[in-house]
């Protein structure tokens, strides 16, 4: 049995909860602070908080030099169609692993799983060559694909775990009434498994967009997304601090909104199946 | 997704074009770092891009960011980059390794001008694999104000002793002020930088002619003694994470007495929008201890022009336009002289409006001009190089030497230690790869 919740105990919580919360946030809310500062009253010390004379310098700079828009969509494009296509693999893999598992099914999860633990360095090489091979360099398609490959095991993962919540028998019902294999996943699973699908999705356009070893190594000029955007304002030499804070800014803002918006969701769905 | 096929026969029919029509216009994609003397080379190539009718995608990361990208393209012949930006390190290697394509014969270009140790520290087997595009040495910067309040005279050759006495003289920790801020942060381009000065300086030296490591030796010894003594004497709190830019940022905010690094910071701290101390600064020449050599650092960043490039004609067109003394004298007319790109050309140190613009030029001219990477130590030495060794094993031997050096500083370490875990990575690297066999 849980147990009793005292109001001290509660507040207790809630103002540990809170100090987390806000350790967690402070080096984001810095960020967004140095943005609006001069270089010298970013490297300031004493740090100056509130005090300052607010300038969007930085924004115009960060403007001027680098084309934002293109890294933005080249950023939307990779994460949304890497997350989309990720799908389609994932959900007939999950769904075969989570009604139908085999003798093996654990181990092939173990395995795909384990794919993650190799450093992306030890195998750059091998995939440079082959996308200079196949032209795919620099291109949104090449990194698509390789952002799909890397987030799968989690795609999968996630999804089998939220399709084993959902019944078998729903399913066998929906076979004995006529349903085939598609109309199965498409009009009986998915619709029952769409908080997990949802923050499955959202978590992987999150990972996508911040992904920042292969975005930066297997794009030039064209395909470069807002990781290439946000390295190009960093220096070992020079003052740079509130520029770089500025692209950062420009850079995790769309995804931030996002995430707010759908809190809920992503919440919801990484803590499905939690209470059993 | 394109059918490839169909995408190769349009890249072939085009390049058939191209060939045809040789003043067709091209694309060409240039890779730098985010220093400003390129942020202002970006700026002005709008100028070049209407001269020519070239176009051009700029790709600029962070310089680690932008070694490990260039790296992986130039050893796969990725192709990706019709002009890039490397140092003095690389370009002598990859020349070699012919990933380079030579730059002995851009049309028109003024070789002559160029700085003879800055050309020599770009070449490899006499041939030019990057065409300077800046340099820098390193020198010593000092508080003039500091000095007269305590009655001290900063020599023209200072020695590393009388550093240390004059550091002895200026600490005044209760107010914050640190006789002598060096860097302290762990890597080769990071401590080594003056650390690296300071062996030769002391007579030491990374190899012996047989290519046997000589790290555990009393010369390295005296120099780390000397280093760890002043660091944790008159030296910043916590100086293991200071970078050129922490060491910067101590010094324009009055907080160091000395500091010696590269001559590239005379620019900032003598700006007074980035400075509180612009009016109190003087420099004089690196320290010297018991040799009278290898005790001025040396970097460029120069312009090389991959070997994999499909548009290399274009690319050497850019580079002579980016490097010459035109481009000089443009960037003083649009930004002030003070900004022009240092280190590289002699007739920049006959501009008088640079001269005067400049106060630090003679300097930072005698330390570039000292510099010799094929005369730096007082023992005879089987490679190249000042505050580091042209040779590939070097970035990995120099990382974990800058670590040992790092660690010895916070204490975890003790020079001993440090230098025979050094000496034994050294031996270890340079059997590895078969050097002396």
């Amino acid at each position: 049995m849980a147990r009793a919740v005292t109001p001290q105990r509660k507040a207790l919580n809630t103002a540990i909860a809170a100090i987390v919360g806000a350790l967690i946030f402070f080096p984001i809310f810095w960020t967004v602070l140095t943005s609006f500062k001069t270089e010298a009253q970013a490297i300031a010390d004493p740090p100056v908080w509130f005090a300052f004379d607010w300038t969007l310098e930085n924004y115009t700079a960060v403007n001027q030099r680098s084309d934002y828009l293109l890294h933005f969509w080249n950023s939307v494009v990779i994460s949304v169609g890497s997350t989309l296509l990720g799908l389609v693999i994932a959900v007939p893999a999950a769904w075969a692993m989570a009604f139908v598992p085999g003798r093996r099914t654990k181990d092939i999860l173990m395995w795909m799983l384990s794919t993650k633990m190799l450093p992306s360095v030890g195998v750059l090489v091998p995939i440079y060559l082959l996308f200079r091979q196949l032209g795919l360099l620099d291109t949104r398609t090449g990194l698509v694909i390789v952002l799909t490959l890397i987030n799968l095991p989690i795609i999968i993962w996630m999804l089998y775990t939220y399709f084993r919540e959902i019944p078998g028998e729903i399913l066998e019902a929906a076979r004995m009434d006529g349903a085939n294999l598609r109309e199965e996943v498409v009009h009986v699973l998915l619709p029952m498994a769409v908080p997990g699908m949802a923050s499955t999705v959202l978590l992987n356009i999150i990972l996508a967009w911040n992904e920042a070893f292969w975005t930066l190594n297997l794009t030039a000029a064209k395909a470069a997304p807002l990781t290439a955007f946000i390295a190009s304002y960093s220096s070992p030499e020079g003052l740079f601090y509130a520029k770089l804070s500025a692209a950062s800014t420009m850079a995790i803002a769309p995804i931030l909104i996002m995430g707010w918006f759908s809190q809920k969701q992503l919440v919801r769905g990484l803590t499905f199946g939690a209470v059993k | 997704m394109p059918n490839k096929y169909s995408l190769m026969g349009t890249v072939a029919g085009l390049a058939l074009l191209s060939g045809l029509t040789s003043a067709q216009a091209e694309e060409i994609t240039i890779a730098t770092v985010n220093n400003g003397d390129m942020i202002i080379m970006q700026e002005l190539s709008p100028i070049w891009e209407k001269e020519t009718g070239n176009t051009i995608n700029w790709v600029v990361l962070e310089e680690n960011v932008l070694r490990q990208r260039v790296t992986t393209d130039i050893a796969t012949g990725g192709g990706q980059y019709d002009v890039m930006t490397i140092g003095s390190y690389e370009a002598p290697i990859w020349g070699r390794q012919d990933w380079l394509t030579p730059l002995n014969d851009l049309p028109g270009f003024d070789y002559d001008d160029l700085i003879p140790t800055v050309a020599a520290n770009l070449s490899a087997d006499d041939t030019l694999y990057a065409v300077p595009f800046y340099a820098e040495s390193s020198f010593t910067l000092y508080r003039k104000d500091l000095f007269e309040k305590a009655g001290l005279t900063m020599p023209d050759q200072p020695t590393w002793e009388q550093i240390r006495e004059f550091a002895a003289k200026l600490t005044d920790k209760p107010n914050e002020v640190y006789g002598l801020c060096l860097r302290g942060k762990p890597g080769w381009g990071e401590n080594l930088f003056v650390f690296g000065t300071m062996v030769n300086t002391f007579g030491g030296r990374w190899f012996d002619e047989d290519w046997n490591a000589t790290i555990d030796t009393p010369e390295w010894k005296a120099a780390l003694d000397y280093y760890l003594d002043v660091m944790t004497k008159y030296g910043p709190p916590g100086a293991t994470s200071n970078g050129f830019n922490e060491n910067q940022t101590l010094f324009q905010t009055g907080k160091c007495a000395m500091w010696i690094d590269a001559t590239s910071a005379a620019g900032r701290v003598f700006d007074p929008t980035q400075s509180d101390v612009a009016d109190k600064v003087a420099f004089t020449a690196s320290p010297v201890a018991t040799v009278p050599k290898g005790n001025s650092a040396f970097w460029a960043w120069a312009l090389a022009v991959p070997a994999s490039s499909q548009k290399q004609d274009v690319a050497k067109e850019f580079i002579s336009w980016a490097t010459s003394a035109d481009y000089v004298a443009l960037v003083g007319k649009e930004k002030g002289w003070v900004a022009v790109p240092p280190g590289t050309r002699l007739s920049t140190y006959k501009n008088p409006d640079y001269i005067a613009a400049a106060p630090f030029a003679a300097t930072t001219l005698d330390a570039i001009q000292s510099a010799d990477p094929n005369d730096a130590t007082a023992q005879p030495v089987p490679y190249a190089g000042i505050q580091y060794v042209s040779i590939p094993e070097f970035q990995g031997i120099g990382t974990t030497v800058g670590q040992n050096i790092s660690a010895a500083l916070s204490g975890s370490m003790t020079a001993e230690q440090a230098l025979q875990s050094s000496q034994r990575s050294a031996e270890r690297e340079i059997r590895r790869a078969g050097y002396g066999n």
